[in-house]
């Protein structure tokens, strides 16, 4: 199986739907996610969310999904661009258990909100911590004791 | 009067020095299973580690943590030990060596050891910690439910002897062992799994289960507090050996050496099985543990009462 | 029904394997909910990852699986070879197979003896694993200089070449292990009051672990035959006849059992690639630094499962993203199903044999 054979089998589901194939990846809409890897699991065998993460271009967020089909042996790179004004997308959770946690994690270190997810809450860091590591813009020397040192003098 | 306030003080300086022995011997023991040496730095192979131990006890703060049932959480330790050490009142270590032969010496001690059970739910309570709690209540279910075919066993060896003095029992064995006796082989072993359950002994550590509960019952004591639960622990050890000694193994009772010597040995011979058990095998689920006491053991008492009887009657 | 209450199992719990923080909601003695909380060992390596050129950054995933350093070295590297194109002396994907090999036994060992200290088996099988493991330790202490944190597969190569003598070593250590294998059996897999313990507990069927995208050991405990080494082969691993041993009921015990039956699988492999080293130079000769560019994921089977490391590069001397799917991670994200409705003695159990370590999940 090949990217391309995939490229070709969502765009005769899809046909209104502007999907490319990108350095081994199928980069698709945001809006279409949800019918998409639903197609993919349900119609294609991808059965397996392998891993879910995110790369901060600076001028958008690609959330990069590893989807695996047991059966035909084969790992896709899915890809949805998030914009920076909209960093919200639909979660998979409901379709992949596994990408429960790999979506919090995303959402953790880089601010992505996953719409429809059963539990969105920070999962390395803790829950009063406002800034996302992972984003390029992220200064990594404000040491967040302190952040809660201030915070307790606030208080 | 005055021997018998000396006695019993013997007892007690006993006590003392056997957990301490103890606690060297299960260090050890358990390093010999595991390919170490165990303690080695204090004294020959380490022997004054329990003096050293009981210094550092000693001199620990006494933590008494947020929002405890300052009573209960107070008395635990005095509950646990004392019947420990009013166990000792009827324990033949030879022919003279006895504190004092009550005529119903075996229902003394069984009743009086059962007593523990109440300072170690009250420490469950009283700690204000949800281990110790569960660790608590684990340890008072467990206790009562193998009391009963603990009882059920002993009951055979009275049938057996015609008389509940200690001393009377061992002089029964003067002939042959009671553990020679088939009947009483069988309650001999239901005898000593209910007992290893009975002072929370591997695999029936449930109350203090490390890897689940921490340390059960006594998580939070400290100090002093500690030491005693600890010195209780070892020293119910060996009073359930010594009970079994006298019970099913003749007692003092043993050709060349004194009393007791044999007495000793036996007892530290029992215990060392205890230990072995403990380094070796993993530990049994709560209500396994549960259904084995009622499904299995007390069933098997009963009947083995019932047709040990009857061939007594015969 | 009585009142329920919540128990905070951990960070520091004598066997959470770390940091993990787990919220129990407890009926009595039954777990209604769980609630892993993680982040307390979180060091944000992928963060660090970016600030480092591709060399600098391998000693940092020897801080991942710390049980399994050779493992992540090789896992990294290898990505970052798919990402250049870089070749590798024969010699080294050799010796990068054993090291590996040798590495996955070990990190099964720990498995094996801390499972059964999960189980009140109070230290003693956890003495004899760390025996074993410390052979092996020793051994890597030789041939590059550290116990724990290895640093030695670097990125076209091996840091140096191994010191003479060492396949006697190994093949020392494989009639011995062989011999301790049995032994295993005898104090633990067969014992009656173990098998009561693990058998039937946190069954976990084949669609739940694929859905979960559990990996590993548990997978293959599972029923699926599933290994990296056998279906996608990276290094050498196509040359070697070895079996992926599977379970069949998916239980805690299944998980147990095949962790030995690897050990004697790996054993088998290390024996193979023993037989059959080239001669050559395995030090690796490509610049230290360099650019790279393109997007490349690379998986490798590790003792705990698949670890993936999804490398984003821009041109310039350090990657612009890493991401570290770490085995252990999607391991523990299936806990709270499995542990629902069991007895807190069986949820520690359960814990046990998913052989977690915290340092691969919070990375």
């Amino acid at each position: 199986m090949q990217n391309s054979e995939i490229l070709t089998q969502i765009k005769n589901k899809f046909p209104d739907l502007f999907v490319e194939e990108q350095s081994n990846a199928v980069v698709i809409p945001k809006t279409a996610l949800l019918g998409i890897v639903y197609f993919l699991k349900n119609e294609m065998g991808f059965t397996n969310c392998h891993c879910v993460t995110a790369v901060d271009r600076k001028d958008k967020m690609e959330v990069v999904y590893h989807l695996y089909s047991f059966s035909n042996h084969f790992m896709l790179t899915l890809k949805v661009m998030v914009t920076l004004d909209d960093l919200a997308l639909e979660s998979v959770t409901p379709l992949w258990r596994s990408a429960d946690w790999l979506e919090r994690e995303v959402f953790d270190l880089f601010g992505i909100k996953f719409l429809n997810h059963p539990d969105l809450r920070r999962i390395m860091n803790p829950d009063e911590w406002t800034d996302y590591p992972l984003r390029k813009d992220f200064k990594g020397r404000i040491l967040f004791q302190d952040r809660r040192r201030k915070g307790l003098k606030d208080k | 009067m005055m021997t018998m306030v000396l006695k019993g003080l013997s007892a007690l300086g006993f006590i003392a020095v056997s957990a301490m022995f103890l606690i060297w011997l299960e260090r050890k023991v358990s390093a010999w299973i595991q390919n170490r040496l165990g303690p080695m730095m204090t004294g020959f192979q380490g022997t004054l580690q329990p003096i050293a131990d009981t210094i550092k006890l000693l001199l620990k703060e006494d933590i008494v943590p947020k929002g405890v049932d300052f009573l209960s959480w107070w008395l635990a330790p005095f509950f646990v030990t004392v019947p420990v050490v009013m166990a000792f009142l009827v324990i033949p270590f030879s022919s003279k060596w006895i504190v004092l032969d009550l005529n119903v010496g075996v229902l003394y001690i069984c009743s009086v050891t059962s007593l523990c059970v109440l300072g170690i739910f009250m420490a469950g309570w009283g700690s204000n910690n949800k281990y110790s709690l569960l660790g608590g209540m684990r340890s008072a279910a467990q206790i009562i439910s193998y009391e009963v075919p603990l009882l059920l066993s002993v009951l055979l060896v009275v049938m057996q002897a015609g008389t509940l003095s200690m001393q009377g029992i061992i002089h029964a064995q003067a002939h042959g062992w009671f553990i020679l006796k088939p009947q009483l082989a069988l309650a001999f072993l239901i005898y000593f799994i209910s007992a290893t359950a009975e002072v929370n002994r591997v695999p029936f550590d449930i109350p203090e289960a490390e890897s689940e509960l921490v340390a059960g019952y006594h998580t939070e004591y400290s100090g002093m507090k500690f030491a005693m639960f600890f010195v209780a622990e070892y020293t119910n050890m060996f009073i359930i050996s010594a009970i079994a000694a006298t019970l099913f193994l003749g007692g003092w009772q043993g050709p060349w050496l004194p009393g007791v010597v044999w007495f000793l040995i036996k007892a530290y011979g029992l215990i060392f099985v205890l230990m072995w058990m403990r380094w070796t095998l993993p530990r049994v689920r709560m209500d396994q543990m549960m259904s084995f006491a009622w499904k299995v053991l007390t069933p098997i008492a009963l009947l083995n009462l019932l047709v040990g009887g009857w061939f007594m009657l015969k | 029904m009585g009142e329920l209450f919540t128990v905070n199992m951990g960070p520091q719990h004598p066997s959470t394997h770390g940091v993990l923080y787990l919220e129990l909601v407890m009926d009595g003695e039954i777990v209604l909910s769980c609630k892993p909380h993680l982040g307390y060992l979180h060091r944000s390596i992928e963060k660090i990852a970016e600030n480092r050129t591709y060399t600098q950054f391998i000693p940092f995933t020897d801080r991942l699986d710390y049980l399994a350093s050779m493992n992540n070295n090789l896992g990294y590297c290898l990505a970052v070879e798919k990402l250049l194109n870089i070749a590798v002396p024969p010699r080294a994907q050799y010796l990068r197979v054993i090291m590996a090999e040798l590495n996955r036994v070990i990190s099964h060992l720990v498995a094996i003896g801390t499972f059964a200290q999960d189980l009140g088996a109070y230290a003693t099988p956890l003495f004899y694993a760390f025996r074993d493991r410390e052979k092996i330790v020793e051994l890597f202490d030789e041939i590059c200089g550290g116990r724990l944190t290895y640093n030695y597969i670097r990125i076209g190569g091996l840091s140096g070449d191994v010191p003479a003598g060492t396949e006697q070593v190994i093949k020392d250590f494989i009639k011995y292990e062989r011999k301790q294998l049995v032994e295993y059996n005898e104090l633990l897999t067969y014992n009656v009051i173990f098998l009561a313990r693990s058998k039937k507990i946190g069954i976990l069927t084949q669609e739940t672990a694929i859905n979960y995208s559990v990996t590993g050991p548990m997978l293959r405990a599972s029923g699926v035959k599933w290994d990296i080494r056998k279906e996608e082969p990276y290094l050498v691993y196509d040359k070697f006849d070895f079996d992926i041993p599977t379970g069949t009921a998916g239980d805690a015990w299944d998980r147990f059992k095949l962790k030995l039956d690897e050990i004697e699988q790996s054993l088998r492999i290390i024996e193979q690639a023993i037989g059959a080293i080239p001669e050559g130079n395995p030090v690796s000769k490509v610049n230290r630094v360099f650019r790279g560019s393109g997007e490349t994921y690379m998986r490798t089977e590790n003792p705990k499962g698949e670890l993936g490391f999804y490398l984003v590069a821009d041109g310039g001397l350090m990657p612009y993203r890493c991401k570290i799917r770490s085995p252990s991670f999607s391991n523990l994200g299936a806990l709270p199903e499995l542990v629902k409705g069991l007895n807190i003695s069986d949820a520690v159990c359960v814990l046990g044999s998913l052989d977690i370590v915290m340092g691969e999940i919070d990375r």
